[in-house]
């Protein structure tokens, strides 16, 4: 892709004081001059100054010589505004304490995902991939600028002028200026044509260690995140939720509500009930004063174990194909040996810790928002639906958000949605932060659907797979989204066989399919950390050592041996079990048995595999001892940022594999808060050696593919230790006699 | 009219006695260090200190306070564990999301003001109600004991 970039210091000179500002463009996006950042914009200690940022253009230098990187995706944890200001660090040659990042503002002209055509938002793992070459380019460009103004100041040749730490210099004859004394220079010149990006072998940040940016403001409370957004007059709203999903109100009686003191407003919307009051508290004492009568008549009334039990009657019919090599059920019916097994997935909600929430003000010239923004281009485009604006009315705030795993990119933007009812329910009159509760955040819906796997395989004499069958059942999460006519392809739902469908092993006869079930199931599904791959690895990872163990063989040998054509998935396996000693026994508990188990999985084109060593006791209680993790994510651009994102992502996906949950008992969610949602504590974490491939491969997600490996190599753990195969998540107390 | 000491400064509110002092922290006196994560003390984010002990704010009336010392995130550093806790954090890049430090934070300076020395068990124990759904706790242990490796060498010069 060639990437223009524009030299908009002058554009932005008045408003935005003297310095070097550019703008990326991609060739064909329309270029657009939003109006400059104010109020409580700025990301919290990430910059000092506020007033004078351009916000049309990834890199600034400002006189005072700070070098501010504005990032186009939300840092919700991950650890991409380290990320994103060292890609263009790296090329700047910046001093990275010089280096501030700032969140930008919605504008898919500029700000857009490469992988996503023109929509702007962050998502599977691509924000360093997509960025990779685009952000280079944006501090090549900034550095070859400031070459240039201190050339014609020194009027010495370009090309004797070195940089170095934040310092151009001139060797010979001993001239040095710092980035800022040149900003305004540079700010004059005409854009280079063509600028080099360095050799890899020259890179002082890219694969170094880097001080994250957020570390500061996230220590010492000062980070902002939108639940510390207060604005002059603003109201504080809290939503009564009817008890079933597509339930509605059928009367309310507001008026205990409206008589608690500080209680400004109640509003009927779409989605429910609004109490808005000064403050958090008064509006929840004022939803509880609430006496509202819902009408269930278009509400769900399914329970999981209905549908789990609906599910596993329809794995057992023809699905849709979603792959189809050789002729897997001529090969099942004629081999000697078949082995079956079924895998069951419970919904499970993201549970971020902050739980969700939005601030929204209507103005005479449109309305804006802050949020932990994760969608733009959807976002944009839903709320000035609601509200009667055209998309670039809508602005958006990007803060941080207190985690996502996939909840904030809803592709129905459900809770600004919510929030814009509110505020055009008040006429405007006042700003309004919306705030769910826990309990609010946990029954909303929008979880990783419940999926069941049924797999088949037929094993020859030697033990090797020479058919493999995989039936899933779920609800598909892009039908009815803006997203169904690019990623369902003949009613095969990308995201509901990714992982299982692309399985890596060299087996002759494969068949995949797939029973989509939206039609039925009405609970609202979303993506959720690593998505497909959340189940799939289970059921693949599992089952292929299931084969191994019916086939007498080593798990680790068994897969290598199917993965002549992946070397990079063998790498991975090769390097977590060289590093986790495989194949030299574990040394034997004070009490209890040992085991160990793993898993390989890609995902978001990285490859990851886990070795996971455990200790189970007499009553069948059970510790994860140690995790080794090796990682494939091509160069990698931070490696301390992807060692905390593997540790992360096994955490993640450790609680999902222990005790994490969402059932329905007739339409109603069974679980309020972490009490019966359990999520991972400090001492069930086990101890985690991260180990990553040295690579030259174009970097690719690390956000996500920590996940998926860790609850298969952790149930192939405690069937090595015990003899028991998990087939049914969480694991729950399923191991207790 | 609930007083206390804030930080060392004497403040005030006039929001109702049972508001809990979460939402005192947060909607009446603008101190947001202090989080919103459950409501039910289930999860630690509110951590707070209250006459150096660590409790969940969301769940204490701003009542129980009447009088007494209450210290946050934004107060924690100007003390000597605390300063301690917070350097260790950022040197070890523990953050993620961050949502939840500020509380983490709060309950590990309890705990090294308790025990100077602990284990990985006494860490543990002591950080079990805080929860951090990003799993940063490798990290969260390595810097307490890191934290706590700081503390004694001082106090050993």
């Amino acid at each position: 892709m060639t990437i223009r970039i524009e030299n908009t210091s002058r554009r932005d000179f008045l408003k935005a004081g003297a310095g070097l500002t550019l703008a990326v463009v991609v060739p064909g996006a329309r270029a657009a001059v939003l109006p400059g950042a104010d109020g409580p914009s700025a990301v919290g200690g990430a910059a000092s100054s506020a007033a004078e940022f351009a916000p049309n253009a990834f890199v600034r230098i400002a006189p005072d010589n700070t070098v501010t990187v504005v990032a186009k995706h939300l840092e919700m944890g991950q650890g991409t505004y380290t990320g994103l200001a060292t890609l263009v660090a790296e090329e700047l040659d910046a001093d990275w304490s010089q280096v501030v990042t700032k969140g930008s503002p919605a504008d898919a002209a500029r700000y857009n995902n490469l992988f996503w055509g023109n929509a702007q938002g962050t998502g599977g793992s691509t924000a360093i991939a997509n960025s990779f070459e685009q952000l280079r380019q944006a501090g090549a460009t900034a550095r070859a600028m400031l070459v240039q103004a201190a050339a014609e100041r020194w009027r010495v040749p370009a090309d004797e002028i070195s940089v170095k730490a934040g310092v151009v210099s001139h060797a010979k004859s001993g001239r040095k200026a710092h980035f800022g004394e040149l900003a305004e220079a540079a700010s004059a010149l005409q854009v280079p044509q063509q600028v080099k990006l360095k050799d890899p072998k020259d890179f002082t940040f890219i694969g170094r260690h880097v001080p994250r940016k957020d570390s500061v403001a996230k220590t010492t409370g000062r980070a902002q995140f939108t639940q510390d957004v207060k604005l002059p007059g603003m109201l504080v709203a809290v939503v009564a939720h009817p008890p079933r999903f597509g339930a509605t109100v059928k009367s309310a009686d507001d008026g205990g509500a409206r008589t608690v003191p500080g209680v400004a407003d109640v509003v009927r919307i779409p989605t429910g009930v609004a109490v808005l009051a000064r403050d958090y508290w008064t509006a929840k004492k004022g939803r509880d004063a609430l006496k509202i009568e819902w009408d269930d008549a278009t509400g769900y009334r399914g329970s999981s174990d209905a549908i789990l039990a609906d599910y596993r009657k329809r794995a057992a019919t023809p699905g849709t194909v979603a792959r189809h090599d050789g002729d897997a059920a001529a090969a099942l019916g004629k081999a000697g040996k078949v082995i079956e097994a079924e895998y069951a997935f419970p919904y499970l909600a993201h549970a971020a810790m902050e739980p969700l929430n939005c601030v929204m003000r209507l103005d005479a010239n449109g309305c804006e928002v802050w949020n932990g923004e994760q969608f733009q281009t959807v976002d944009q485009m839903t709320v000035a639906g609601i509200l009667g604006l055209k998309p670039e009315q809508v602005k958006l705030n990007m803060l941080y958000a207190g985690g996502s795993f996939g909840r904030r990119a809803n592709p129905h933007s459900d809770y600004l949605v919510e929030t814009a009812h509110i505020v055009k329910a008040i006429g405007g009159r006042a700003p309004v932060k919306l705030v769910w509760s826990r309990e609010d955040d946990m029954r909303a819906g929008y979880y990783r659907p419940v999926y069941l796997h049924r797999l088949r395989a037929a094993l020859d004499a030697q033990g090797k797979p020479v058919a493999w069958a995989n039936t899933i059942v779920g609800q598909s999460i892009l039908a009815g989204t803006a997203f169904e006519s690019v990623m369902v392809k003949d009613g095969v739902d990308a995201t509901s066989v990714e992982g299982a469908a692309t399985l890596p092993y060299a087996i002759p006869n494969l068949q995949v399919e797939l029973h989509t079930t939206n039609s039925d199931v009405k609970v609202p599904v979303q993506w959720w950390r690593s998505v497909g791959s959340t189940h799939t690895a289970y059921a693949t990872e599992v089952f292929i050592d299931e084969l191994a163990a019916a086939a007498g063989k080593d798990p680790v040998g068994y897969r290598l041996g199917l993965l002549v054509e992946h070397p990079r998935h063998a790498g991975v396996l090769k390097l977590a079990a060289d590093k986790a000693d495989w194949g030299r026994p574990l040394p034997a508990a004070k009490a209890g048995k040992r085991g160990r188990g793993v898993a390989v999985h890609e995902s978001f084109n990285s490859f990851v595999a886990q070795v996971v060593d455990v200790t189970v006791m007499p009553d069948g209680q059970f510790k994860v001892d140690r995790v080794v993790c090796a990682v494939d994510c091509g160069i990698a651009v931070n490696p301390d940022v992807i060692r905390a994102q593997m540790e992360g992502g096994i955490g993640f996906g450790l609680a999902a594999a222990l005790s994490s949950a969402i059932t329905l008992k007739d339409g109603q969610v069974e679980q309020s808060n972490f009490n019966d949602y359990q999520v991972l504590r400090i001492d069930q974490m086990p101890r985690i050696e991260v180990h990553i491939v040295p690579s030259a491969e174009k970097p690719t997600g690390v956000g996500e593919p920590g996940v998926p490996p860790i609850a298969p190599a952790l149930a192939n753990a405690l069937f090595a230790a015990t003899g028991k195969r998990i087939r049914t998540l969480p694991i729950g107390d399923q191991l207790k006699a | 009219m609930t007083r206390f000491t804030l930080n060392g400064k004497s403040v005030s509110t006039d929001l109702p006695d049972d508001t809990p002092l979460l939402w005192v922290l947060r909607d009446g006196l603008d101190m947001t260090g202090t989080k919103f994560g459950c409501g039910i003390a289930q999860c630690g984010a509110c951590t707070v200190h209250l006459d150096g002990q660590p409790i969940r704010s969301c769940s204490t009336p701003v009542s129980a306070v009447a009088g007494k010392r209450v210290t946050t995130i934004e107060g924690v550093g100007t003390a000597r564990v605390g300063a301690a806790v917070q350097a260790a954090w950022q040197k070890l890049d523990v953050v993620q999301c961050g949502y939840c430090q500020s509380g983490q934070i709060m309950s590990a300076t309890a705990l090294l003001a308790s025990n100077p020395k602990p284990t990985d068990a006494d860490i543990d124990a002591a950080m079990r109600g805080n929860i951090c759904r990003c799993a940063t706790y490798v990290r969260i242990r390595a810097a307490i004991h890191e934290a706590a490796r700081t503390l004694a060498s001082r106090s050993a010069a």
